[in-house]
């Protein structure tokens, strides 16, 4: 048998938070459940007449999200419109940029090589289908709250080898968003969407396969690992048989834990691309480009460097909490409050908020350095204290220390969870008081 | 009892409704007289507004009168049916939207609206606005009132027809190809294709979006100032309006003309081009040089290229614009598209298909910047430039109709001012021996609306070609 390596080409769609559409003035809700149907005007519905007016901000965004991952911003920039029929595409075509898009290049590394990027444009969302049954009748029902919303696609040259090379990208490239601050990059809400061009080569071989398969319904980096594993898989088999997959889209089937063919490309489609006579070109000056860098929010790597300087962080500690920009906010906050009450360090902080991320992240930062300080005090526990709380414990859970003593050593949690239910103090100080305990 | 008010000029009606010696309900009552006597022969409408409701605006209109009321407070008009008019049926003259009633009004409907002006009625076209001849209407076609054996001309035949037998002062066109000045020059009516981005385009039906542009048609330059300063401007509504300041227009009328320089394209007046259209415009030529304008001849060779040019770009837009009409949200469905419709979005989508944009559409822009080009150098040394509007007078029906490649080089004096975006003035400038009206155009630089006000004002106030009224329901 043959070795094999995966090419991969992955396509990126992320939806921007602006306050209203990309091309009208209808707000831009994500939220999932609510009334289809209200966030709608003349433009996004397409109705006769109606003309679209770019999103200013949308287009600043985008063009920011560039310049965090190292693209040229094209000096001259226009949108097109994409040509197709579907129920949810209400124009008939989609205004998306076709031959000059925002942003050219880019790259985002990885620990197993560079991931360049293609290129990054800017469209409108389509709407949404809804298959149903109606007082008895099979009905596809379209809402059209999601028609006009800003999308970016990112679009990455086929550099991907490994689906643990892809989920290490697409994390990296989540982050990179968030911390623009430009979009929730939410996957189950859609707001992010992965779809994954999929192809096999013999390694060591450099030309690109001449199929490829793209993978659509992907919504977590879970997925998209289990889908690129699958889909290796089927395409080595079929290789190895001596036949070539067949160009076409699959689905991720989340309850087959497969991916399941949707639709095969028969050719190029031909979306009849042209210019958008709607809306007139675009031009950037360099000063407007610098102006907009200048406005790019600190990334989570300048973020880890100033904690570990200004703060005297650990890696592990940045890691821990330079998880969201959210999160980072809250940490920094707390800090502020923490040096303005008492001795309690940064470090302090992190430690806290890392290991009891649900519970107090929602406090406010004072009610959080009060708390903190108040459940430190109990740290003044003394040994003897410990100790006798951890007799009893291990007395009432005689299986437990049998079955730790017969090498199952994972039910030691089990037992600090005990101590821990009667003393809130340090779980690393009870684990180690508990071994001491148990090998005596 | 018919006093003819709809004869005077729109400043004299808003001069002497001010002084209350007129009222709105009697002009709105006036324009339903003449439609009822005209309509059931020349069809220039295809929807009129319910004349008690036209008359409660009136009412309305009078009560509500101050002296620093706008011109156009209390006056009836139309428009042609490609303009999206809240509550009031809009079908582009196509069976297709046949009952579509909008949601929201067109920008100039909003704009005349807010000076006070009453709209009684969508006027008759070629559906989507592809034809010269309003006989692709899927509506009872417009007659020429001169003649009723013969086309009203188009794309806007309708709202030409209802100016010229004057059921109103004015009429918002469509222009796009030649669409306003066409038919205003078969019906001998003045009318102005704006410099494009001056009006907005938004809530106007998009036959091809970089080409069209809205604007008046009346019975003289003056009117169209009017119109002009109250719907000109940018809008936000539309991207490529323009922010570049409005004129007052209506000053241009005083503006002498003395040493303003016309060129005259000699291109323009070669074979293909009626005699008696020529010998008009040499006449109108003589009386501009009478008026103290300079007048010289310069050649453009471009023309003849300006038809292949505009079929590509305009059907190539009209098939992208066209493709929401599937049937499925709008009443009817694509089979109730013309003949001359299907031409032009199978032609369209032909030159965008891979493979041929290059070759086609690509083609056509880089021609279209040498257009650009073309004028620019012309309008930089010249105020405006001496064009016919039509190669012949207004025939007899279905003569253009069977004969499509004679309709599109109808347009052969009027698409490449589409293309290059500069705005134009026609106006009538003779009567052919069979007492058809001849028109002229005087095109000028990007924004130069003005100078052509000042230009056709002149004209007019030494001819009277624009004061003969056909006689209409008796022909």
């Amino acid at each position: 048998m043959n070795e094999y390596e995966l090419v991969i080409g992955m396509e990126i769609h992320v939806e921007l938070k602006t306050e209203s559409g990309m091309f009208c003035g209808c707000k831009n809700d994500q939220s999932l459940d609510k009334k289809p149907n209200i966030y709608t005007c003349p433009v996004c519905l397409g109705l006769p007449g109606a003309l679209p007016v770019p999103n200013k901000k949308a287009i600043d965004w985008t063009i920011m999200l560039g310049l965090a991952l190292g693209s040229e911003i094209s000096e001259v920039s226009k949108f097109d419109r994409k040509h197709y029929f579907y129920p949810d595409l209400p124009k008939g075509y989609q205004i998306s940029q076709y031959d000059m898009p925002l942003c050219v290049g880019g790259f985002v590394d990885t620990s197993f090589g560079r991931v360049r990027l293609h290129r990054i444009h800017l469209e409108e969302d389509t709407g949404t289908l809804k298959h149903t049954t109606l007082d008895g009748k099979r009905v596809s029902l379209v809402d059209f709250n999601r028609s006009g919303t800003p999308l970016v696609e990112i679009v990455t040259e086929p550099d991907i080898h490994s689906s643990a090379q892809a989920i290490e990208f697409l994390k990296k490239l989540h982050q990179i968003v968030r911390f623009v601050g430009i979009s929730d990059a939410d996957m189950e809400k859609g707001s992010m969407r992965l779809e994954p061009n999929i192809s096999v080569r013999v390694k060591g071989s450099t030309e690109l396969p001449q199929y490829k398969v793209e993978v659509k319904n992907i919504n977590s980096f879970k997925f998209a690992a289990a889908a690129i594993e699958y889909e290796f898989k089927r395409h080595v088999a079929l290789l190895e048989d001596g036949k070539i997959p067949v160009q076409e889209t699959r689905g991720w089937n989340e309850d087959k834990n497969a991916t399941v063919s949707q639709r095969v490309k028969e050719g190029a489609s031909d979306y009849r691309y042209f210019p958008e006579p709607d809306i007139p070109p675009l031009r950037f000056s360099k000063e407007y480009i610098n102006n907009l860098k200048s406005k790019i929010p600190e990334s989570a790597q300048e973020k880890a460097q100033r904690y570990i300087n200004e703060y005297k962080l650990s890696k592990a500690q940045c890691v821990g909490v330079i998880t969201t920009p959210e999160f980072s906010n809250i940490f920094e906050l707390m800090v502020v409050e923490g040096t303005k009450t008492s001795g309690v360090t940064a470090s302090d902080v992190a430690n806290w908020l890392i290991n009891k991320k649900s519970s107090m992240a929602n406090l406010s930062p004072e009610e959080f350095i009060t708390k903190l300080i108040e459940e430190s005090k109990t740290v003044a526990v003394s040994d003897d204290e410990l100790n006798k709380i951890i007799k009893s414990v291990l007395f009432e859970n005689e299986k437990a220390v049998t079955d730790y003593k017969s090498g199952k050593e994972t039910v030691i949690m089990f037992l600090v969870g005990k101590v821990r239910a009667q003393l809130k103090i340090d779980t690393a100080r009870i684990l180690s008081a508990l071994k001491k305990e148990l090998i005596s | 009892m018919n006093k003819n008010l709809l004869d005077l000029s729109i400043l004299e009606l808003s001069e002497r409704l001010k002084t209350k010696s007129i009222s709105s309900v009697e002009l709105v009552t006036e324009s339903y007289q003449r439609m009822e006597a005209s309509e059931p022969i020349i069809h220039a409408a295809i929807t009129i507004r319910d004349k008690k409701e036209a008359l409660g605006k009136a009412k309305n209109a009078d009560e509500t009168r101050k002296t620093d009321s706008h011109p156009l407070h209390g006056i009836p008009y139309v428009v042609k049916d490609a303009y999206l008019t809240k509550g009031m049926r809009t079908t582009a003259a196509s069976k297709i939207l046949d009952n579509y009633i909008p949601p929201y009004n067109a920008t100039v409907i909003d704009r005349l609206e807010k000076c006070g002006a009453i709209l009684i009625g969508k006027m008759n076209m070629d559906a989507w606005g592809h034809g010269a001849s309003t006989e692709n209407t899927d509506y009872p076609v417009t007659k020429n009132p001169w003649d009723t054996t013969r086309s009203a001309g188009g794309s806007g035949g309708g709202p030409a027809a209802a100016v010229a037998l004057r059921y109103v002062p004015f009429a918002i066109g469509e222009d796009t190809g030649g669409s306003i000045r066409f038919p205003a020059s078969w019906c001998g009516i003045t009318a102005l294709k704006v410099t494009y981005g001056r009006v907005s385009r938004y809530g106007a039906i998009a036959y091809a979006s970089s080409l069209d542009s809205v604007g008046p048609t009346a019975k003289t330059t003056e009117d169209c100032a009017v119109v002009l300063e109250a719907i000109a401007g940018i809008d936000p509504y539309d991207a490529t309006s323009s922010p570049h300041p409005v004129d007052k227009y209506v000053q241009g009328i005083k503006v002498s003309i003395k040493g303003k320089r016309i060129a005259f394209p000699l291109e323009y007046y070669k074979e293909g081009l009626d005699p008696e259209i020529k010998t008009a415009i040499i006449k109108a030529r003589e009386q501009f040089v009478s008026l103290g304008a300079i007048v010289e001849d310069v050649f453009m060779p471009l023309l003849e290229f300006g038809v292949p040019v505009y079929y590509i770009l305009a059907p190539s837009e009209t098939s992208s614009n066209l493709g929401r009409y599937d049937g499925v949200r709008y009443g009817g469905t694509r089979e109730l598209f013309t003949k001359e419709t299907r031409r032009r979005i199978l032609t369209g989508t032909y030159a965008l298909s891979s493979g041929y944009y290059d070759a086609y559409y690509k083609k056509a822009q880089k021609a279209r910047s040498v257009f650009i080009q073309n004028y620019t150098e012309i309008l930089s040394k010249y105020d405006a430039i001496l064009s016919p509007v039509t190669t012949i007078s207004a025939t007899k029906f279905g003569e253009l109709l069977d004969d499509p490649v004679t309709n599109m080089m109808m347009d052969v004096y009027n698409v490449t001012v589409n293309i290059v975006g500069v705005p134009s003035l026609a106006l009538p400038c003779g009567f052919t021996q069979k007492g058809l009206p001849i028109g002229m155009q005087i095109i000028g630089n990007m924004y130069g609306e003005k100078t052509l006000v000042s230009l056709g004002a002149s004209y007019q106030a030494v001819t009277d070609w624009h004061k003969k009224i056909p006689r209409g329901e008796n022909s």
